[in-house]
């Protein structure tokens, strides 16, 4: 536990030691932000059923911003060391393959909670400026930033397996970014066709994470799609544990 | 200290290393010669518990480095080839994480890391990020984090490639004081440096341990024990030559012509020094001397016999 305590502080002092993740940090909050006048801006113009949080969650420039961190977070973890050849004095020190992969992967998932924290000020200063209600209940947030979290621990396992893959960053980010896009977007395919079967749209819903996220922001809690990402993510960590051993043995 | 047996290791289909064999004793400092790409450093790699074995097994200190690999990566502290080191951390505050990730904790941490930059000389770069250190200092501190946790055995990846003769002499110097508390295995094509630190050499060629023993024994075992050189005036150089291969111990002559002076080669048959015979030879023939030496066999020739032995 200690040592998976000292892999995991150095992984996250990397994140805040080069300067790439205050340029992500801060063209986040600029979109993010962006988003949230973007939101507010268009339900002052035309009154909508639907909660600030709702909204928020919902626009194309929220999923936008979305999914473009998660290849820049995970690009790095172990392409750089592979890279480097740091891997070796890593993994000849007294410390087990498992403790080395959560600790990458939990550090990943440390510095996206630290992305998407200062997105809860937004609705404090909303609340505090107009004096409304930004969401009917607290579900509302906890549903939300829930599903936040756990289309995150997905996508970024899937960042995990892809710079496990690669000694080339740029290569593991191409092939994250391919494979989250490739996710995200089947949820739109029952949009592009509208004429598919009614069990094509019901799958394409069932994986949709727009879909997901509607249902969660509304503070309504659904079991499946929580054991789905859940579920998802620890086939895909299983994956990337594989394949970091697979390497050892390999080269 | 160091039981291996059968270790073999195939990439695909070629075999990097080949069933060796080996056992190294507490307190000694083995030297692994051998030509770039005979399987030094994948051996090292298999001993440090980084790759796994293809089959044969090898212990640590008792503790197989497959079925036993974190009890046996405690005992080694491992220093790989080129030194990979994290760039972006301060060599003090790298030299602590290693600590902490080998185990060493609290106050021994403190001191640890106190004494390995101590007696790496590590101590005025030590507010220094590792990245803008000089080739010289990176090796050190990879050789402060191999011993930073006190392991029983040291193995060192060619630890002194690229280094300038003065940094070269200082590692050379502190890979011996550091043999009287260690074990020590180290790799290096470079031969003085294993006849100056090593108790034992091993010189590996394709993957197979092709002879192994004291430096002093490997040289007295070699075919030819060393050249004598003469450079004599004669009246007659094949007849001389003649002369010269009668003398006991005197296995082959090679002769060249320089200005008048005839130059011979002469090989010597191991453990004899046939020098005076052959000066007394020249005595009585009254031929005019102007050389008479021996070369002795240097560390060298044997790794040229034992690498290439056809050539």
């Amino acid at each position: 536990m200690r040592k998976f305590f000292t892999l995991w502080s150095r992984e996250i002092a990397v994140y805040f030691r080069s300067p790439a993740a205050y340029v992500i940090l801060f063209f986040f909050l600029l979109l993010t932000g962006f988003n949230f006048w973007f939101v507010l801006n268009a339900m002052n113009r035309s009154p909508s059923g639907v909660s600030v949080i709702e909204a928020y969650f919902n626009t194309v420039f929220f999923w936008f911003g979305f999914v473009l961190p998660f290849p820049l977070i995970t690009m790095r973890l172990f392409a750089e060391e592979y890279k480097l050849g740091t891997i070796e004095p890593l993994m000849t020190a007294p410390v087990r393959d498992v403790q080395v992969l959560l600790a990458k992967y939990l550090s990943a998932v440390f510095f996206y909670a630290m992305l998407w924290l200062p997105s809860l000020l937004y609705f404090v200063v909303f609340q505090w400026q107009t004096r409304l209600q930004a969401a009917p209940a607290a579900g509302s947030y906890l549903g939300a930033y829930a599903m936040l979290l756990l289309i995150g621990l997905f996508y970024l396992a899937i960042g995990c397996l892809a710079s496990a893959l690669t000694r080339n960053q740029v290569v593991a980010a191409i092939i994250s970014f391919a494979g989250i896009s490739l996710l995200f977007y089947w949820g739109f395919y029952s949009r592009l066709f509208p004429n598919v079967s009614p069990f094509l749209r019901d799958l394409t819903d069932y994986l949709s994470p727009i879909q997901h996220m509607a249902l969660f922001s509304q503070g309504l809690f659904d079991t499946r799609p929580v054991v789905l990402y859940l579920s998802c993510t620890a086939l895909v960590l299983f994956l990337t544990f594989q394949v970091f051993q697979y390497r050892r043995w390999k080269v | 200290m160091i039981k291996v047996e059968n270790l073999t290791k195939r990439y695909g289909g070629v075999t990097a290393v080949d069933g060796i064999s080996f056992h190294v004793g507490k307190g000694e400092i083995v030297g692994f010669l051998g030509p770039n790409g005979a399987g030094k450093s994948t051996t090292m790699r298999m001993l440090s518990c980084y790759l796994p074995p293809t089959s044969g097994r090898a212990e640590i200190a008792g503790f197989d480095v497959f079925r036993n690999s974190l009890k046996a990566r405690e005992r080694i502290g491992y220093m790989p080839e080129n030194v990979p080191l994290y760039n972006d951390m301060r060599v003090f505050e790298y030299l602590k994480y290693r600590a902490a990730l080998k185990g060493v904790r609290g106050r021994r941490m403190k001191e640890r890391v106190g004494d390995v930059m101590d007696l790496c000389a590590l101590r005025d770069v030590e507010r220094k990020l590792v990245g803008n250190l000089s080739k010289g200092y990176r090796q050190r501190v990879g050789l402060a984090d191999a011993m930073v946790h006190e392991p029983d055995l040291l193995i060192l990846d060619e630890p002194t490639i690229g280094l300038d003769p003065n940094q070269i002499r200082q590692v050379r110097e502190l890979i011996r004081n550091l043999g009287r508390h260690h074990t020590i295995l180290l790799s290096t094509h470079i031969l003085p440096e294993v006849e100056m630190t090593c108790s034992r050499v091993m010189i590996i060629n394709r993957g197979r341990i092709e002879a192994a023993d004291a430096p002093e024994n490997l040289r007295a075992r070699l075919r030819t024990a060393g050249d004598v050189r003469i450079e004599v005036r004669a009246p007659d150089l094949e007849k001389a030559k003649a002369a010269l291969l009668e003398v006991p111990g005197v296995l082959s002559a090679a002769s060249t012509e320089e200005d008048g002076w005839g130059v011979f080669a002469l090989g010597i048959e191991a453990g004899t020094d046939p020098r005076e015979a052959i000066w007394n030879l020249a005595v009585s023939r009254r031929w005019a001397v102007r050389e008479l030496s021996r070369t002795r066999v240097t560390l060298e020739d044997v790794f040229a016999e034992v690498t290439h032995p056809d050539e």
